[in-house]
């Protein structure tokens, strides 16, 4: 798939709760490239004396027809932190599409489960809306700590059904997504998950024993993000691979977990 | 438009922006970006004898202006280069070089002997500088003796142009630089990564998982002219400067200290089309200041 450095246009700014940005964007120079969900951008970070790499952000919404883009960011650090600066007209230096994404279903009759903690939700709305596009309507499981975390959950069950866990119980089941009682109750052919590494773990976990296809999505720090650096390796049963190419969505099977 | 073909001990090149090993990859990962054709060559990533897995995550952190990494040459060796890699990269029209490192003297060589068989692979980059590994790498590049020791049993092997990468971790690096050309080196490139450290103060642990690093980037550049400048003043064999060249001014201000050509490493990592802007960059200021070409300038800062 064709990588594009776009000098991107920032359409609107949102602030969903205090640490989280939704930033949207398009393209002046032309259509949007074709990308897929769980593919990532490098961003670049301007005016910040602090930090010095791009930040690689999930692709959260992609709107084709009104050519425009959406990216979730948590405040993780100065880097992200400077994107609380873009205002509708910012430039945003965007490398993208990147990375291999989730495997979509092949047929109408295939259950995917969606799985998300925190800002590991992102990448599960573009992965919804493309499966809403060929017919098969996804479940989401979003979990957080309290009900303040638990953002744009309108836009998710605009797509499908989604079940909700928080820490504290604040909204939804008390607990981890692991523990919802939907993963009891219903079997699934395929569960993709992005959230925190340990969530991601057990998950994979939950999957292995229930003999349900697992694909996780991973978050190495990274340098260049086109595989040419070889920073943000994992551990996997084929070697050190590059999270950034090779993943960052990787079947579980596929890691040493 | 002024001339800027350069040539380093009988090597041509279209102009005297190098890729940096280690940054590029094999090339291909940039191809969407730029025509690879306007660079005058690319250093792969290091090739060594045997397949290396590197060292564990995590190999990178960030500075200021700068970063860390202690990837530790991960490289499926030379014979899965030769076979996979080659077929793919041969036809790129730019000059394709290979970094390559090793263990031992035998193991350079071996390696080097392999890689001139290669018809379009017109040189090699010599890697005696790296930080990141236990055994070799930077070891033979921090003593004259252990330096000379490589390059000379490379030479024997080795009988296209060959360039020699020197590392800035030593007292004198004029010292491993004259010795490398004695040895038979046909250019040295400079400098390698500066040693380096970063903690996160939360875990109060080293980032790294090998616990140092080489720095790269912005921060090391006025190290890395100082250096070039010294060594271009010392040597009669080409110089190519590199450490944190991010632009042209950066570049252009390389080959006044005496380099003959220069290399971009991490600066692609920000701009993947950096490396031909730089080219246009060095193109417009001789433009801008009467020079025919690119070769005037070389050594012209007293």
């Amino acid at each position: 798939m064709r990588k594009y450095v776009l000098d991107l246009q920032v359409t609107s700014v949102e602030q969903p709760s205090e640490r989280y940005l939704l930033l949207a964007a398009t393209n002046p120079a032309g259509p949007l490239p074709e990308m897929n969900p769980g593919q990532f951008a490098q961003l670049r970070i301007d005016d910040s004396k602090d930090t010095f790499l791009r930040r690689p952000i999930s692709l959260h919404h992609v709107d084709y027809e009104k050519n425009e883009v959406s990216f979730l960011v948590q405040k993780v650090g100065k880097g992200t932190a400077s994107l609380w600066q873009k205002h509708p007209g910012s430039t945003l230096n965007a490398i993208m599409p990147l990375g291999r994404g989730f495997t979509m279903p092949t047929s109408a009759e295939q259950r995917f489960l969606l799985v998300g903690g925190g800002v590991g939700i992102a990448p599960l709305l573009f992965m919804g809306e493309a499966m809403l596009k060929i017919g098969v309507r996804p479940t989401f499981l979003l979990g957080a700590r309290s009900k303040s975390d638990l953002i744009r959950l309108d836009a998710y069950r605009a797509l499908g059904e989604v079940y909700v866990t928080t820490e504290d119980g604040s909204e939804g089941e008390q607990g981890f997504v692991t523990q919802h009682s939907v993963l009891r109750r219903e079997k699934f052919d395929n569960i993709s998950v992005c959230g925190p590494k340990p969530m991601m773990m057990a998950m994979a976990c939950y999957a292995k024993q229930a003999g349900t296809r697992c694909e996780v999505s991973l978050e190495n720090m990274m340098a260049c993000g086109l595989g040419a650096c070889l920073c943000c390796v994992e551990d996997t049963k084929d070697g050190n691979v590059c999270v950034c190419k090779e993943g960052p969505v990787f079947d579980v099977e596929k890691l040493k977990w | 438009m002024a001339d800027l073909r350069v040539n380093i001990a009988g090597l041509e090149l279209v102009n005297p922006v190098l890729t940096a090993s280690g940054t590029f990859g094999y090339g291909i990962e940039y191809q969407d970006f730029i025509d690879l054709s306007q660079l005058g060559g690319i250093i792969v990533k290091g090739t060594t004898l045997q397949p290396r897995e590197g060292n564990p995550y995590p190999r990178m952190a960030e500075t200021a202006q700068g970063m860390l990494n202690c990837v530790g040459l991960q490289n499926k060796g030379v014979d899965y280069f030769c076979k996979h890699i080659y077929p793919q990269i041969k036809d790129i029209k730019t000059n394709m070089i290979v970094n390559v490192s090793g263990n031992s003297p035998e193991d350079y060589a071996e390696c080097a002997a392999r890689i001139n068989e290669l018809d379009c692979i017109p040189a090699i980059e010599l890697n005696i500088s790296c930080p990141n590994v236990k055994h070799g790498g930077m070891a033979f590049g921090t003593t004259t003796e252990g330096a000379s020791s490589v390059v000379k049993a490379v030479r024997e092997a080795y009988k296209k142009t060959l360039i020699v990468k020197l590392s800035p971790n030593v007292t004198s690096i004029t010292d491993i630089a004259l010795a490398v050309q004695d040895a038979g080196a046909d250019a040295v490139s400079l400098i390698n990564t500066l040693m380096g450290m970063a903690i996160d103060i939360e875990k109060r642990k080293r980032i790294l998982s090998i616990g140092t690093g080489g720095l790269s980037g912005p921060c090391i550049k006025p190290v890395a002219l100082r250096m070039v400048y010294q060594v271009a003043h010392a040597v009669r064999v080409p110089v190519i400067g590199l450490g944190g060249i991010s632009n042209a001014k950066d570049a252009i201000e390389f080959l006044l200290a005496g380099a003959s050509a220069i290399e971009i490493g991490t600066a692609n990592f920000l701009d993947p089309t950096v490396s031909v802007k730089v080219a246009k960059g060095i193109d417009e200021y001789l433009e801008k200041h009467g020079f025919k070409s690119v070769k005037d300038i070389v050594g012209l800062c007293e």
